[in-house]
């Protein structure tokens, strides 16, 4: 019947970056740094108090490899929890905004306040109020993460197409189903850039909070071992936050790939 | 079926945009509405699409006005979105309608062939060509059985070559289906070659300053439109 139904250009999807070309550079200036520094501490003989070389600090850890462990698990577990709190509250008041000029005009304001609160100074407060147990540290890293996944959300939901929106009403939609329809998958992309963002401090959010006040965690932990001066330790420690938020970042792209496998990066 | 605009007025405080359009289209019609670009011919559309509400004036069907899905509406850009297929596309209106998605996948699986797009069901809109879109696009405003169809300027953003191919391909589809339709184009060729009649709308604030009925056989030729062509593009002047 017709004559110009075209096919599509070529496939569109980009091929992925060859992984050794996206890892190596960061891995040989790792290399190069830690080099350095093994170096400069075995030739200039620092104290391992003050600083440690890295093989000291790896071995080291290594043998208190239990202790940190068992240090470890509470800390993921209150980051756990305070991050999907986080997210909850977050949602909600991203969702309640979108649908509430009004409440987005007095909340919003409150929200950005919220971040000017020093930590450092609230931490140990939410300690003396709510004791040794989750809650204050649940709250610490809610506190400090909600707020970009509020805004990702905002602005993801606002950056709605007009016409998009005019085409869902032409369809008979109401202001749910714009937002199910439209605003809610368009939002995604922002979501998923603002949930990375969050999620790196959520782990530093609970060793703070443990820092200050816990029984146990990796917080907690690294005081003890700043206090007996084991450097090494403090550092070996520090490797394992860093390790541990790499992990959920990584996490938060596996998130991505199954919710919203549509994104391209 | 027959749809009547009468005398529809809208402001935007105190610019007057549509001052007293009045205009009929029958059934299996296809009219096409030609302004200048800033005549109002968009904010007519959104009085027709039920997206603005006329200050005075009314749009009946068979003199009753006219319900709120009476307008299939199509925006000059595609607006297909990634995050569904093509398929799930398609069924977006039905969706929005209450309709099963089984049933709306069933109801809208019917049209791909005729609109050259099996085997893309499943595809992603990006993997599509700009012409594949924009059938999408046309597929999922006709797939709601609406009784007007309400073309904005549908091929606008494709290059011309293309737009020449879904000119005819649209003109073949509406002789195959009987559709009603209100073709809103700046494009005099696109206007000629497409429509039963042309209406022209004067600079803002918009009224209709011509009416021409384009009684030509289809498939037209260029040269047998290239008069009917000049006269509009002098009233376009």
């Amino acid at each position: 019947m017709t004559r110009t139904l075209e096919r599509p250009t070529a496939a569109v999807r980009r091929a992925p970056t060859r992984r050794p070309r996206r890892w190596l550079p960061p891995l040989v200036v790792v290399a190069v740094l830690l080099g350095a520094w093994q170096w400069a501490v075995t030739a200039l003989d620092v104290p391992p108090q003050v600083l440690p070389s890295p093989w000291r600090v790896v071995e080291q850890g290594w043998a208190n490899r239990a202790a940190l462990w068992t240090n470890t698990l509470p800390t993921l577990q209150v980051t756990a929890v305070g991050f999907a709190l986080s997210l909850v509250v977050g949602w909600l008041l991203a969702v309640v905004v979108d649908f509430s000029p009004w409440l987005r005009r007095a909340l919003l304001p409150l929200m950005i306040a919220s971040q000017t609160l020093p930590i450092i100074a609230i931490a140990p407060l939410m300690i003396l109020w709510f004791g040794f147990g989750l809650l204050p540290k649940v709250l610490v890293i809610a506190l400090v993460t909600f707020f970009p996944i509020v805004v990702g959300l905002v602005e993801g939901f606002s950056r709605t197409d007009r016409e998009a929106a005019n085409l869902l009403r032409s369809m008979g939609a109401n202001r749910w189903a714009e937002f199910r329809y439209v605003r809610l998958p368009g939002a995604l992309p922002s979501f998923f850039t603002a949930l990375r963002i969050a999620v790196t401090y959520a782990v530093t959010g609970a060793i703070f909070a443990e820092y200050v006040g816990a029984r146990s965690g990796l917080g907690i932990y690294m005081n003890l071992q700043k206090n007996s001066f084991r450097t090494d330790l403090v550092l070996a420690t520090v490797g394992v936050s860093a390790v541990v938020t790499l992990a959920l970042f990584a996490l938060t792209f596996l998130a991505q790939r199954l919710v919203a496998p549509w994104i391209r990066r | 079926m027959k749809i009547s605009v009468r005398e529809v007025r809208l402001s935007f405080g105190d610019l007057p945009v549509l001052d007293g359009v009045s205009f009929d289209v029958a059934d299996g019609e296809l009219v096409s509405i030609l302004g200048p670009s800033g005549s109002g011919k968009s904010t007519l559309l959104g009085v027709l699409a039920g997206l603005l509400e006329p200050d005075a004036g009314e749009v009946l069907v068979d003199g009753a006005p006219a319900a709120r899905d009476t307008f299939a509406y199509m925006p000059q850009q595609d607006l297909l979105f990634p995050w569904r297929t093509v398929l799930d596309n398609t069924t977006l209106g039905l969706e929005v309608a209450g309709m099963t998605k089984r049933e709306a996948r069933e109801r809208a699986r019917e049209l791909f062939a005729p609109f050259g797009l099996s085997g893309f069901e499943g595809s992603r809109p990006a993997e599509l060509s700009g012409g594949m879109r924009q059938r999408a696009a046309l597929l999922r405003t006709v797939v709601q059985d609406r009784q007007v169809l309400l073309l904005d300027e549908p091929f606008g953003a494709l290059d011309s070559l293309t737009r020449a191919g879904m000119q005819e391909w649209l003109d073949e589809m509406r002789a195959r289906f009987g559709w009603t339709v209100l073709l809103i184009t700046h494009d005099v060729r696109e206007a000629v070659y497409l429509s039963d009649r042309v209406l022209v709308l004067s600079p803002r604030p918009a009224r209709v300053r011509a009416e021409r009925t384009v009684d030509l056989p289809r498939p037209r030729e260029i040269t047998a439109a290239a008069a009917v062509e000049a006269g509009l593009l002098a009233e376009l002047r």
